[in-house]
């Protein structure tokens, strides 16, 4: 829905649970739309599909889960070295290899930021609700456009298959961000790859007045290939720094109870409803606990974590993996010794007593 | 002019002296001069290997992806923008190794893309590896005792997925290798086009088939025109011809039926 919103053009995708309803849903809208839906023959060929179809000028997503979403990441890193806006949503399921196909996890949380070979940065997106896994799908566009680049939306199997209410926005009301596309005259030399002043880089439809070479091979600014050392050592730069050196920007966060929380939890996707259930519990006994809940994975968003953590008796990760995130933060704050894991990997949900357990364990209350 | 279709600055090629691809890449060059396309209707998408680098040497919108993926990649140009011609030239290590599964389909769905197979029998780029058209008994560095796989007959794949045009040719036919991709890009449903090159540098050197004008010989020499006296004489010559032309419907066409008729039906419904 997000995407519908966001103005998708074209979806590429393999069946595979628990992202199916995605596939099923957008056969029968997208027609509607007069956007175009394709079933591939597997994950491989849908990120490579959503590429194809991203320089033509379109919005474009696929949707996997766990196995597929390994299959997709050469092709992810194809984006990544060819700066084609493109959106990924990884509806996370138990793993290793097939795993547990129908229950929850966030074990690709590493996998999102590290997936591809190479050193690069991507953008990772997640969301509890329903209602802001709406609103962080038009972000995921949104940013893909602005920094091309692919986003994964890394979502998980309890949003994947609940059902809440979702009020849509009225057209307009969430800004969607399109395509910057260069004003560079026909005839005139376009350069795909030549970045302006802010680092931007407008796009050129295939089709369109201007004909430039695409490769994953490290390219000049003409998108042709290139070995040499400088042309490497500026492209790498610029594929990381583009978006490390916006993280701040990037970092999409929400925060419950923090201003005087002595104990802060941290949590993304689906068990941060777990942990604000917790906290809001808690606080009615009279608690000082606090939840800061990140929607932003990749670039990792240091410095808010950094800033949210300082002053605080003790600092939970509750997450769905063998910590994953938690490390993260460890390494982002100043008093990483206060830093604790709250997790499962089990398949089953998260609840706010699992949670509650762990924090009497830290606070010597026994289990 | 062959030279207004490709990016000057960007050569020499880095093609081996006596490699049969550039004779490839000029035919289709002259294929596209003989139907009087415009340089910005077409989209050139290739995959990894030494054919596939043809894509940067052209001035057309071009797409240099990934190993084997390329038909995917095609996939979503030509659903993109289907009022454009997209080629896609690949080796048969790309086209039929790693990327099989992907020709198969493209060719089931009949989606209206090119897709031009230079055949070298062998793994140029990495260094001569057998590839899965090299013939039965052959060397290559990793077959030095002898290549103990059977090759694919291109034709014959494409016919079974469901090719509606399949034409097979040699650069040493370079008419035909011209009048055949001018057909195929002609033609409204996916085309695969075979064209046998000659690797001297590894196919050759690893069996003895001596330099580029020698294997030529050979192409000349051991194929025949389909229906030909020479090739009903001796059956073991490979056919050269077009296979398979027949109309059916395209895949990108039943999509654009298939919103506007979303689109009418939404319509009826309103009034």
């Amino acid at each position: 829905m997000g995407a519908l919103y966001a103005g998708l053009g074209f979806y590429a995708g393999y069946p595979i649970t628990p992202s199916t309803e995605i596939a099923e849903i957008l056969a029968e809208r997208l027609p509607e739309l007069g956007a175009t839906f394709v079933q591939m023959e597997d994950e491989i060929s849908s990120m490579g599909a959503i590429i194809g179809a991203s320089l033509t000028g379109l919005k474009v997503m696929t949707a996997t889960s766990g196995p597929g979403f390994s299959l997709m990441q050469e092709g992810i890193g194809y984006a990544v070295m060819a700066e084609v806006p493109s959106v990924v949503v990884n509806m996370q399921r138990g793993g290793p290899s097939t795993g547990l196909p129908t229950s929850v996890a966030q074990g690709d949380v590493m996998q999102a930021r590290w997936g591809t070979h190479g050193d690069h940065s991507i953008i990772a997106l997640t969301a509890s609700t329903l209602q802001d896994a709406f609103e962080i799908t038009v972000q995921a566009f949104n940013l893909a456009e602005t920094y091309r680049t692919p986003v994964v939306l890394l979502f998980d199997e309890v949003l994947a298959h609940m059902r809440e209410k979702v009020t849509v926005p009225a057209p307009g009301e969430l800004e969607v961000v399109e395509r910057l596309r260069t004003s560079v005259p026909k005839g005139t030399n376009y350069h795909p790859y030549l970045a302006r002043e802010d680092g931007r880089l407008p796009m050129s439809d295939f089709g369109g007045r201007h004909r430039y070479n695409v490769t994953g091979l490290v390219h000049d600014m003409w998108g042709f290939p290139s070995t040499d050392p400088k042309v490497a050592y500026d492209l790498l730069h610029h594929l990381v720094d583009k978006l490390e050196n916006r993280a701040d920007v990037i970092a999409h966060y929400k925060e419950y109870y923090l201003e005087d929380a002595e104990n802060l939890l941290i949590a993304y996707g689906s068990p941060a409803r777990s942990a604000l259930h917790l906290v809001e519990e808690r606080r009615n006994r009279g608690a000082k606990i606090g939840l800061l809940e990140l929607q932003s994975l990749w670039p990792f968003p240091k410095r808010t974590v950094r800033k949210k953590c300082e002053g605080r008796s003790h600092i939970l990760v509750v997450e769905m993996n063998r910590g994953q995130i938690c490390q993260e933060v460890a390494k982002a704050v100043s008093n990483p010794e206060r830093v604790y894991l709250s997790n499962r990997f089990d398949g089953m949900f998260i609840s706010p007593q699992d949670i509650l357990q762990t924090l009497n364990v830290i606070g010597g209350r026994g289990i | 002019m062959v030279r207004d279709y490709i990016r000057q600055r960007f050569f020499p090629h880095l093609w081996c002296a006596g490699c049969g691809h550039g004779t490839v890449m000029s035919g289709m060059i002259r294929a596209v001069e003989r139907l009087g396309l415009e340089r910005n209707e077409i989209v050139v998408v290739s995959g990894i290997g030494c054919s596939s680098r043809m894509s940067g040497y052209l001035d057309f919108h071009t797409m240099h992806t990934i190993h084997g993926r390329a038909l995917a990649f095609a996939t979503g140009v030509k659903m993109g923008r289907p009022d454009l011609k997209v080629i896609v030239p690949m080796g048969d290590g790309d086209a039929l190794a790693i990327g099989g599964n992907h020709l198969i389909h493209a060719a089931r769905r009949n989606l209206d893309l090119t897709a031009i197979i230079m055949n070298n029998r062998i793994y140029g780029m990495t260094g001569g590896q057998f590839s899965p058209m090299t013939p039965f008994g052959e060397k290559g560095t990793t077959a030095p005792l002898g290549n103990i796989d059977h090759a694919f007959d291109i034709v014959e794949l494409a016919k079974g997925a469901g090719a509606s045009f399949v034409a097979r040719t040699t650069t040493y036919h370079v008419q035909e290798i011209t009048r055949f991709i001018a057909k195929a890009i002609q033609h409204k449903g996916f085309s695969a086009v075979e064209v046998m090159s000659q690797c001297p540098t590894y196919y050759g050197r690893k069996n003895r088939l001596g330099g580029a004008v020698d294997m030529l010989e050979r192409y000349r020499d051991g194929t025949a025109p389909i229906g030909s006296k020479k090739g009903t004489e001796n059956p073991d010559l490979i056919q050269r011809g077009i296979f398979v032309e027949e109309e059916r419907p395209e895949y990108s066409g039943e999509y654009s039926t298939l919103v506007n008729n979303c689109r009418r039906s939404a319509q009826d419904g309103e009034r």
